[in-house]
This record gives C-alpha cells, structure tokens and sequence, in this order.
C-alpha cells in the first residue's frame, strides 16, 4: 500500500492505495467522488475525464501515483460558489445530455477544449470529441452546448 | 410564481434531472456502496462450447481476500429455477418453441464465450478478480456452432438436445396461398438477399448489480440497472424463486442508457442476489466493458430473402419473405417475440400490400444471446420494406418517391395482412416535408457538382412505420406474451399541495422526471418544481411494466392521465363540499377550483390541504386524503411513422463516406416536450449510422472467439461520424391512447439505416451492399462494379 497525496478540487487529500490503483478508482472509490465514471476498460470512452494541473486526462489511464501532488478537477468541483460553470449551463440549456453517464466526461473535456482553442467551428469540436463515447444524444446536441458555451466564454 | 404557460404540454421545458448530472451528482448503480459489502466477480468461459468435467476452487478459496465461491452445482443443490423467456412463440405446426435450459450458472456445458461459469466473492473486487484466475475448470472443448446460414445444417454442432438442427421455431405469419396467387399473377417479381448485422448495444453505463439480504426480516433488496426493476422483481421471485416476491425490493436508480439492453433479467443480479443470503453480506458487481460486450444480450442478426410482386403499374400485389434469426445460445427474456411479432407484423410497411407471407426460424448460435435493441424487430422489418421498394422503383425505372407513393396506405384504420391496424397517419405528408427539408429537387445539381470534384454523391429515402405502445394486453397475451402490457400510475396530493406521481415506467435518459411533470403542470396548474416523479423502486411503486417499445408516453402517460382524471373528480367533490355547492357546479382550471357562474372559487393547494383536515366531511360521502392510483391498458399498438431522407458522398478512390445531409420528418402524434423528443431521434440516427455504417458483432467462425470485445474492436460511432441532422415533424393524433402520443424512442434507429444504405447504392449504382458498409467494403463494391460500367 501506499499513501497518495494531492489537491482534489481545492481541497489537500491523501489515502492508503494499493500501487495499481487507477486515479479513477481513487477518486471514486477512496474520496468517494463518483461524479467521475468508468465506462470501458481501454481507455476510449471518456467517461472518466478529470483535469490534472489543468489539462483534461483520462483518469483511467493514469495510476494514481501518478497525480502526487497534483491539482485535480473533477466535475463536482467544476461549479464555482454555488454558481455552474458556462459549459455545464450549456449541456442543460441545449439538452446535451440524456442519461447522463458520459456527461462528467465530456464536459471535463469540452472545458479543455475550449481552453485551449477558444475559436471552435463545428468540425474542430467533432473531431476533437473523438475520445468521448456517447451512446445518447447523437452528438447533436453535445456539438450545439459546446459551440454555445465556447461563444458565451469568448 | 413561475409562469406555467412555460411549463405544460408542447413546450421545451429544460430537464429537471440535469443538474445533478452535470454536477456528478447522479446516483448510479456503482455509485452506491452498502455497509459491508464484498464483490463479486464472475468467472467466465473462454470457450463457445465447451463440456464441464471438473471445477477445482480450492486454490481460489485459499487466495486473499476470498470469503466464498459459487458454482452452478451449489445454485442446483439450492433449487433455483432457470433464468426465462417470457414469450412463447408456436411454430408452423402448432409445437411451442424449443427451449433449452438457462442455468443461472453453467451446469455441466458452457455455451458461449462469456458464459458464467463461477461467482467469486471476496472482500475487493480486485481480490475476486486475481482469485478467479486460481479456479480450474477442467474444459472438454466441443465444436461451436458459429455460422447462422449453416447452423440448422445436418451436421453442425448441437447448441441444446432439446432444439434438433438448433432450431427454436419455424414460425409463420400471414397468408401463403393468397401471397403465391399475388405472385403468380405479378408482372414483375423483385428479389433481395439481406444481412441485418449483429450489434451489441454498448449503452455507456455498464451492467451492475448490489445484492443483499436481512437477515432479521428475511427481506433481499437488489440494487440494479434496469429498465423494468418491476418485471425483474417478478421474474426473480416466480421463475428463478430467490425469494418471494413481497421480500424482494429492486431499485433502479439512475440508469446510464439501456436501449432493450436491461430490459433482460440476466445471470449476475440473479447470482448476486441469491449468493448475498449464503455469505450473509451485500455482494456488488459491475461489468467490465469486456463483460458487457461478451454477455449483454446482443441485438438483430438476421438473414433474409425477400420477393416482392408488382403488377404492370407498379403496385406491389405481395410480399413473401423467409428469416433465419439468431437467438444465440440461450434464450433471453424477450428474444422470442423480437424476430416474430415484433418483426413480422411490421413487413407491410407504410404500404397497401394485399397479401404477405412471412416465415421466420429461430436458431441457436454458440454466440451471446440475442435479445431486443433499440427497435427490436421493427428496425429489421423497415430495413426489409425499405431496401425492396427502393429496389424495386429503380428496377421498375420509377422515381423512388413516386414508387412509394403509388402504393402508401391512405385510408384508415388499415388492416395488413400480418395483424396489425394502422389507426391514423399521413405518409404523404411526412414525404413531402422531407423531400422539402432536404431539397431533393436540388439534388441533381449537387450530384453533378460533387461529380465534377471526382466525388460520387447519392440520396436515399426511408418512409417507415412501427408499431410502439406494445399493449395491449389482451393482444399480446394472444400472440404468447407471459404478461400483460399495461401501466401503472400513482398520484399523491400532498396537504401542501404539491404532488408526487409514482409511475411504473422507468428513466434511463428519456427525461420523464421532466415530461412527466409538464403533463402534471398542465393539469393541475401547479408548476414542475412542485412535482416530483418516482420511479425505479419495487418498495415505492406498487407494479409497472417499465420502459421499452417507447411505450412510456403513450402508455405510461395515460395511466398520469387516469390517475389525474380521479384526483380531479375527488377534489372536485372535496371543493363543492367547502364552496356549499353541487359538484355539477364546479369548474377546475388553471389551478383553481370556482363554482360555476359565481366568483366563489378555492386553490388548489386550499382544496389539498382541506382533504387531510377533513374538517365536517360528511363521512359517508367524502373519505379523508386525495390519492388514486390506475392502471392503463392501451386499445391498440400506436404507430409511428414518417420518411427520412439520407444524402451522402463518397470518395471513390478511398471509400469513405460522409453523409452530407440527414433529414428525418416524424409523427409522432402529439408531442409533451419537443427538446426532449428531438434529442431521442437525434440519439435514434446515430445507433442506426452506427448499424449501417460502422458497428458489426463479430464471432469467430471456427472458434466462436467474440473478435469485437472492445471499443478498440467494435466501432462506436464518434461525433466526427455524424452530421448535424435536420429535423421536422408532422402529426396525426394517436386515436387509441388520451393525449394522442405515438412514441418516439426507437424511431430514429429503425428508420435511418435503410435510408443510408439506399443512398449508398445509389451513389454507387449499385443493388446492394451489405451493413456495416464500411469504407473498405464501400471501396471494393466500386472495383467489383467498375470492370461491368466499363463493359456496358
């Protein structure tokens, strides 16, 4: 076992892990964040998006020693004094999301993407979603809340 | 106050679930811990077919962390019945449908790649996991039986004894010496062979289950994913007998997607529940992606041949078609009724077609068992129909459309000759708003301008119908259906006066906390924040049928409505009483309750809370309290319908595709919340561009080895797969149900493949291509036609 430290939404945490222990396991299974889902075991999916010092990373692909001392978002600390961020105002005003598993993922990842390409046409966001599985919404509405929080953030 | 116009019937309320959804606060399944728990893990066979001779656990038993081991000898010793399908289908000659045992665990034969073998509890699940590569399963393997078009061959390997030539049933539907006259008689007689491929359904959410056991009370709670926890419950007490029905509680909390997937009542909540009274703790599992593609039941796998009968002007005289269906290995809860009565009743498509005959065999396969995916069986039956008429007009020289319309049904109720009665619709409606949306005229041109860019482009039509509702009960039950198909509804009037619905139907994405509500708002004329929609909970909702067939809105719904209707007769009652008035006199609307011609009127939430003060009732008329519960039985299917319009282009030295326009034209009678409705057709087109361009469950012909196990191997579709696709409705009401709703689940998926693969042949010049039309088989179609245009 060993003690794996860092900042998880603002806060300092730290638990006991076994070595081979996902980051995804332990935000949900050791800090108890279940926002962030598992919905494959070959790190295509998605689901598992948080951000590691700022960057959207596939929490299943990373050990958790990995994220020592890291800063870590995940989807519960993406609102802001009681206030949601613009993307997850987003997903709701245009029904981006239906059952709402893939929903913590892409919204880590669209956050990322609007970062880091604050110009954003329709194809940039679909091409760019490539690592986000949705079985729900046809994208059509994902690609609508993304280009319309990406305008709102501009 | 919130303005309620806003919130009712028809406007595009945004969802009341969303927030904590996208705040990671939803509760799922895995998501929930109980005190105690251990995991499970299941031990699966690596083998298609495979004989059972010894299974040694001592070694896994001693590893850390394990408290017990199960096998299918401690499930038999313990009397547990097998798991079931509820529909018997009767074959040709009157014999029921040939149904081998669905152990729990395997017994002493596993039957495909996937198969439980071993449930291994322990106190992580990574303990359970490294323990079940300790237990040794003496294997003797056998030859699987992989081929559909070979399986019912003499020779091929046995899936059960009790199935010879691993044929289920050979079934049939319509009538066969009119349809052979019809053919006899034909001008023209157009014929088609059809793969319907395999698809595993991949909702993101994968399967899981917490079972548990009171030892005190003797009462076991099931936690798991689930579209129907109600028709789980049942099965699990009645059929498997795990326990009683009155002490058995399945929860169905948030549900991430199902798409018919977890309709089905498979072997790892079974084992889980049962094996959590053996070692006395909670006992959670959750599938791995790989599980869930080795062992949630698979969807459509069909091979067909079709003909149909023209006569000299194209009106088509009959149509006779002959399938083989794959069950796989088992029989899942629904799989019978998915290749027959969800299948053939819907061969007659949007059109007058005098006589049709169908015949269906249903076989076993070493391979997953194959059950309901969004659609079921409709979505084989349209891509039939679609595929043949649009061959059809271009054999017969006619403008696709035109063909179609030729021959649409127009009057109604229509009576097919495959059971089912169109009650109401407008086909050439929905085929013109389509043409219009997608400006079909302007299609020559752009044909002609991708040409001149070396690009092939070409345009395909789908005008579907399928019947949804499923219900009624009495129909159903006639066609082999083990249970009724109603719903239940619930509506409880609190002393505030807000207002809890409980329904039977179940929420996996479709948003019915919200729907639901806005069709409570627009009654009562109280606004949504006030509702609140249960469901999901055995211990909550007395019995529900739960959710599939998109039947929540049309079914569902109108059990709200009947409840609704007694709760307003009740407090009507209760208003005349305070107001000293006949209850003649009273009028309800917009939330208030006022005698008529008088400017005496009382609120809603004043009438609420009166019916708990129940001050001078007069007892023998009015009963404290304002709660009514009913059940809804539908008077027929309803059915969806309408023409989707597909444009794509391809680039012929590569193959690749993309689809350059989408429309889609539905009625789907009157719709709650159009946001919500659009997203689910949007969601519908995506599984079917999956289906016809990119998704194909692939078995090993020899080894019958799942070759597509992963998202690495199974081609989801992505976002970049996609269009934006552009949408219209048209709308006939419903007769059959209160609110005039047809459903719209499932549309999108049944209706858009064949419009794809339509305009794939046509941009190719081309008969036929077979799903998933990959680039590279895209690509090998225009070598293979190339050498033949050159020699024209």
């Amino acid at each position: 076992m060993t003690v794996v430290s860092m900042t998880v939404n603002g806060k300092s945490v730290s638990a006991d892990v076994e070595a081979r222990t996902l980051l995804v396991h332990y935000i949900r299974e050791a800090l108890g964040l279940t926002g962030t889902h598992v919905g494959c075991d070959t790190s295509q999916c998605g689901a598992c998006v948080v951000h590691v010092n700022g960057r959207a990373v596939k929490s299943c692909a990373m050990l958790a020693g990995q994220a020592e001392g890291a800063e870590v978002v995940t989807v519960e600390g993406l609102a802001k004094d009681g206030e949601l961020h613009p993307v997850q105002k987003a997903f709701r005003e245009h029904h981006g999301l239906q059952c709402g598993f893939c929903t913590p993922g892409m919204i880590m990842t669209a956050v990322d993407l609007i970062r880091r390409k604050p110009q954003l046409d329709e194809q940039t966001v679909r091409e760019e979603l490539e690592g986000n599985i949705c079985r729900c919404t046809g994208y059509h509405n994902i690609v609508k809340a993304i280009l319309a929080a990406s305008e709102e953030m501009r | 106050m919130s303005d309620l116009s806003e919130q009712g019937v028809g406007k595009p309320v945004r969802r009341k679930e969303d927030f904590r959804f996208i705040t990671g606060n939803g509760h799922y399944t895995d998501d929930i811990s109980r005190p105690h728990q251990t995991h499970g893990y299941f031990l699966r066979s690596p083998h298609a077919h495979a004989k059972i001779r010894k299974i040694d656990t001592r070694a896994a038993l001693a590893a850390p962390g394990v408290i017990a081991i199960f096998t299918g000898k401690d499930i038999a010793a313990d009397k547990l019945g097998g798991l079931i399908c509820g529909w018997t289908v009767h074959s040709k000659d009157g014999s029921a449908m040939k149904v081998g045992p669905h152990p729990v665990l395997a017994l002493d034969t596993v039957r495909y790649v996937g198969d439980h073998v071993a449930l291994v509890v322990a106190e992580t699940h990574e303990e359970a996991k490294s323990a079940a590569e300790l237990i040794e399963v003496d294997y003797e393997e056998l030859p699987a039986c992989v081929s559909l078009a070979d399986c019912e061959k003499p020779g091929a390997p046995q899936v059960h004894p009790e199935a010879p030539r691993n044929t289920c049933f050979e079934w049939e539907l319509g009538n066969k010496a009119e349809t052979e006259a019809a053919f006899a008689k034909a001008a023209k007689v157009v014929k088609l062979d059809l793969v319907n491929n395999r698809l595993i359904p991949n909702a993101m959410e994968p399967r899981a289950a917490i079972g548990e056991y009171d030892k005190g009370t003797g009462g076991y709670t099931l936690h798991t994913t689930s579209q129907n926890p109600h028709v789980a419950r049942l099965v699990l007490s009645a059929f498997v007998g795990v326990a009683p029905e009155h002490k058995l509680r399945v929860i169905a909390p948030d549900v991430g997607g199902g798409f018919g997937s977890k309709i089905f009542i498979y072997a790892e909540e079974t084992a889980c529940v049962w094996a959590a009274a053996k070692v006395g703790r909670p006992i959670k599992w959750t599938a791995e992606r790989s599980e869930s593609f080795m062992s949630d039941a698979h969807g459509r796998d069909h091979l067909s041949h079709a003909e149909l009968a023209l006569d000299a002007n194209s009106k088509i005289l009959g149509l006779r078609v002959k399938t083989i269906a794959n069950l796989g290995a088992y029989l899942s809860t629904f799989s019978a009724a998915v290749p027959t009565y969800l299948y053939g009743t819907l061969l007659s498509g949007q059109y007058d077609i005098p006589a049709i005959y169908v015949e269906v065999d249903g076989v076993y396969t070493h391979t997953a068992p194959v059950d309901a995916y969004r659609g079921a069986g409709r979505p084989e039956a349209t891509f039939l129909i679609e595929r043949i008429v649009e061959t059809a007009a271009r054999e017969t020289g006619l403008d696709p459309a035109e063909f179609r319309r030729r021959n649409f049904v127009r009057a109604f109720p229509h009576q097919t000759p495959v059971i089912m009665n169109y009650d109401a619709g407008n086909y050439d409606a929905s085929l013109d708003k389509a043409m219009e949306i997608a400006d079909v005229k302007g299609f020559a041109a752009r044909k002609a301008e991708a040409a001149r860019r070396g690009k092939l482009r070409g345009l395909g039509y789908s005008t579907y119908i399928e019947a949804c509702g499923i219900a009624p009960s009495a129909a159903v039950g006639s066609l082999g259906a083990g249970v009724g198909l109603w719903e239940s509804a619930e509506v409880r009037v609190n002393p505030t006066g807000n207002v809890e619905v409980l329904t039977g139907s179940h929420s996996h994405g479709q948003g019915h906390e919200t729907t639901f509500a806005q069709l409570v708002s627009s009654r009562l004329g109280i606004p949504i924040d006030q509702i609140e929609i249960v469901h999901g909970d055995t211990d909550k909702v007395q019995f529900g049928m739960g959710t599939y067939g998109s039947r929540s809105g049309a079914v569902g719904m109108s059990a709200i409505v009947k409840a609704l209707d007694k709760v307003e007769a009740k407090a009507k009652k209760i208003a005349a009483h305070l107001m000293e008035a006949a209850v003649e006199d009273i009028v309800f609307q917009e939330g208030r309750f006022t005698v008529q011609g008088t400017d005496k009127s009382l609120a809603w939430a004043e009438v609420s809370l009166a019916a708990y003060t129940a001050h001078g009732f007069p007892s023998n008329e009015i009963e404290p309290g304002l709660k009514e519960g009913a059940f809804y039985d539908p008077t027929n299917f309803t059915f969806p319908a309408g023409c989707h319009i597909c444009e794509v282009e391809i680039d012929p030295e590569t193959g690749v595709l993309e689809i350059a326009n989408f429309v889609a034209v539905d009625d789907f009678g009157t719709i709650i919340n159009p946001m919500i409705v659009e997203g689910q057709v949007h969601g519908g087109i995506a599984q079917g561009v999956g289906q016809a361009l990119l998704e194909l469950g692939v078995y090993d012909g020899e080894s019958g080895q799942l070759v597509t196990g992963s998202f690495m191997d199974y081609c989801m579709p992505r976002a970049d797969n996609v269009p934006s696709f552009r949408l219209g409705f048209t709308k006939t009401e419903c007769p059959s149900n209160p609110l005039g709703m047809k459903g719209c689940g499932e549309a999108g998926a049944i209706a858009s493949p064949p419009a794809i693969i339509n305009a794939i042949t046509d941009a190719l010049g081309i008969r036929d291509i077979e799903m998933p039309a990959t680039p590279a088989r895209i690509w090998k179609a225009i070598q293979s036609s190339r050498p033949r245009a050159a020699a024209e």
